[in-house]
């Protein structure tokens, strides 16, 4: 119902467009036909070669030695332990950056204090960061010449080359995303709100899950869902700490790129084709998210 | 706020802080000779040059698009609209092998571009191919919501005065637009020069010819360089940052444009 009137008031909206008021204004406000014409034509082609071409490529090139080999790709174990895996560091990282961000977003939007620039800056500078140097940083606190590598060969506690790793260089990469998802949000709702709650005799808690939580929530969403698609295709910072053990350390794009150097093309592409579908679910999530946020 | 800044410190700061730590140990003679040996500075400029032609061309098909999906009325809209952020969403790997197979000189796109004699696969074009296709939604998202807020008043005011289509757009369209264009422009760059795994598929990966940084460092470390990979990252990471500045710089200049 709601979403019947959304979309009537849409379409209305769409109609009242500036243009569509004065015809005779229109046609000199926009391009004449021909260039409108070659302008479309050009940014058609150009999304084409550069994102349809290679979506049906992926899906073609998996299922190129028909059904049976694409569902024995997916199945073979290795594939099922790299998904186990890679659905290990995203329950991790989503949760953990799900849980910063709400705790950042609360601390940069309720609070007046000095440097709180320098914390938003600081809080996206793992997106100015190569992946590769993601991975390296981790390497070096905690591989064999790392910083507290000795100590930890010593107690036989293993980061580097093993699942803690991974996990570590999966929360790195993921951790702005929820963060400055919700800090825009929360600073556009303010505090008089929870204030009000909390002066009527609301408790904290209380105050959070029924004023903050029902403001903040598409924000939140939205955030979650960018987060767990680069928790799940990150490929560069975890390809520096996994150390590529088949079945024990790797991740679905590792999987992926093992499948692809050994010349088995179909069986990388059919799983490349899982993630594809994860990053085409993520699409219809975020515009559904999107259009919530800001409506 | 003391779990945020604990949570920050653990995961980003200190982690990062090994980077200038590790590099000060070994001193500015072996760094120099790191980061200044020839194969580590074939691989900036060939990182440099392939990012830069990259941003270039999303530049100038980011604004063709995002003027395209803002002004123009047309079947499927949304439908493109949602799908410019598929580089966002696609592992990079993903897009690595999806590229590498489709420019290979068998491949879909490779097999005509070779027999007019491009090479696209395992060359500098390969990895700016890679690079275009992970920078794609920067300048697209950065110009749509300035070109949703172009004040339509202007164009018809240039337009009464006598003004004409291709004036109103050179005059008065694209200077309003030229902030948020830099900024998708630097946001694209920014990113290619850290790219590896779209790139590293498509490369060859041969040193001195088609080897980036970013892999140079990977390579680094599987050779137990620890020191050598630290000194690189350390080159990048300037450049990152100083690219952070400008973005800064920009959208600074942006929202002053943009509040009169």
């Amino acid at each position: 119902m709601e979403r019947a009137e959304a979309g009537a008031l849409m379409a209305t909206v769409s109609q009242v467009h500036p243009g569509a008021i004065n015809p005779p204004q229109t046609r000199r406000l926009t391009e004449p036909r021909l260039v409108r014409a070659l302008l479309m034509c050009v940014a058609f082609a150009f999304l084409a070669v550069g994102l349809v071409i290679p979506l049906v490529a992926v899906f073609v090139e998996a299922l190129a030695n028909g059904v049976q080999a694409y569902v024995d790709a997916v199945r073979e174990p290795d594939a099922l332990a790299a998904l186990r895996l890679t659905a290990i560091a995203a329950l991790f990282a989503v949760p953990a950056n799900l849980v910063f961000g709400v705790c950042a977003g609360w601390t940069i939007a309720k609070f007046t204090f000095p440097g709180k620039q320098l914390l938003t800056t600081l809080i996206d500078l793992p997106f100015a960061v190569s992946p590769v140097i993601s991975g390296l940083v981790f390497v070096l606190l905690f591989g064999r010449q790392g910083a507290f590598g000795p100590w930890l060969l010593e107690h036989d506690v293993r980061i580097i080359f093993a699942v803690p790793g991974i996990v570590l260089a999966t929360v790195f990469v993921s951790f702005p995303f929820i963060a400055r998802e919700i800090i825009p949000v929360m600073e556009a709702m303010g505090t008089q709100e929870e204030e009000a709650a909390r002066v009527l005799g609301a408790s904290g808690l209380q105050t959070f899950f029924r004023v903050t939580l029902p403001n903040i929530k598409w924000g939140l969403l939205y955030g979650v869902i960018l987060c767990t698609a680069r928790a799940i295709g990150e490929f560069g910072a975890v390809s520096v700490v996994s150390g590529h053990i088949r079945g024990l350390t790797n991740t679905l794009p590792l999987h992926v790129e093992i499948l692809y150097n050994e010349y088995n093309f179909q069986a990388a592409f059919a799983v490349a084709s899982l993630l594809t579908c994860i990053a085409l679910v993520t699409l219809v999530l975020k515009t559904i998210a999107e259009r919530r946020k800001s409506g | 706020m003391v779990c945020t800044l604990v949570y920050l410190s653990i995961i980003v700061l200190i982690p990062l802080g090994m980077l200038p730590f590790r590099t000060a140990s070994m001193g500015w003679d072996a760094f120099w000779e790191t980061v200044l040996d020839p194969r580590v500075v074939a691989s900036y400029r060939l990182t440099l040059t392939t990012s830069f032609m990259a941003a270039c061309v999303n530049a100038i098909f980011g604004l063709i698009v995002a003027w395209v999906l803002v002004r123009y009325d047309f079947v499927g809209r949304r439908l493109i609209d949602a799908l410019v952020d598929l580089p966002f969403a696609l592992p990079t790997a993903v897009a690595g092998i999806t590229l590498t197979t489709l420019y290979a000189p068998n491949g879909w796109l490779g097999k005509p571009l070779s027999n007019y004699g491009f090479m696209v696969a395992f060359t500098p074009s390969g990895i700016t191919i890679a690079l275009i296709f992970i920078g794609l939604p920067f300048v697209i998202r950065t110009l749509q919501p300035v070109i949703e807020d172009l004040d339509l008043e202007l164009e018809e005011a240039a337009t009464s005065l006598g003004a004409s289509r291709w004036h109103v757009i050179r005059r008065v369209i694209l200077p309003y637009l030229y902030p948020a264009w830099l900024t998708g422009f630097t946001l694209a760059f920014a990113r290619a020069i850290g790219e590896y795994g779209s790139v590293v598929f498509i490369s060859g990966n041969m040193p001195m010819r088609t080897e980036v940084s970013p892999l140079l460092i990977i390579t680094k470390l599987e050779q137990f360089d620890y020191t050598g990979a630290t000194a690189v990252a350390v080159v990048m990471l300037s450049m990152s940052f100083a690219l952070l500045l400008v973005i800064n710089a920009l959208q600074g200049w942006s929202g002053r444009r943009l509040a009169h």
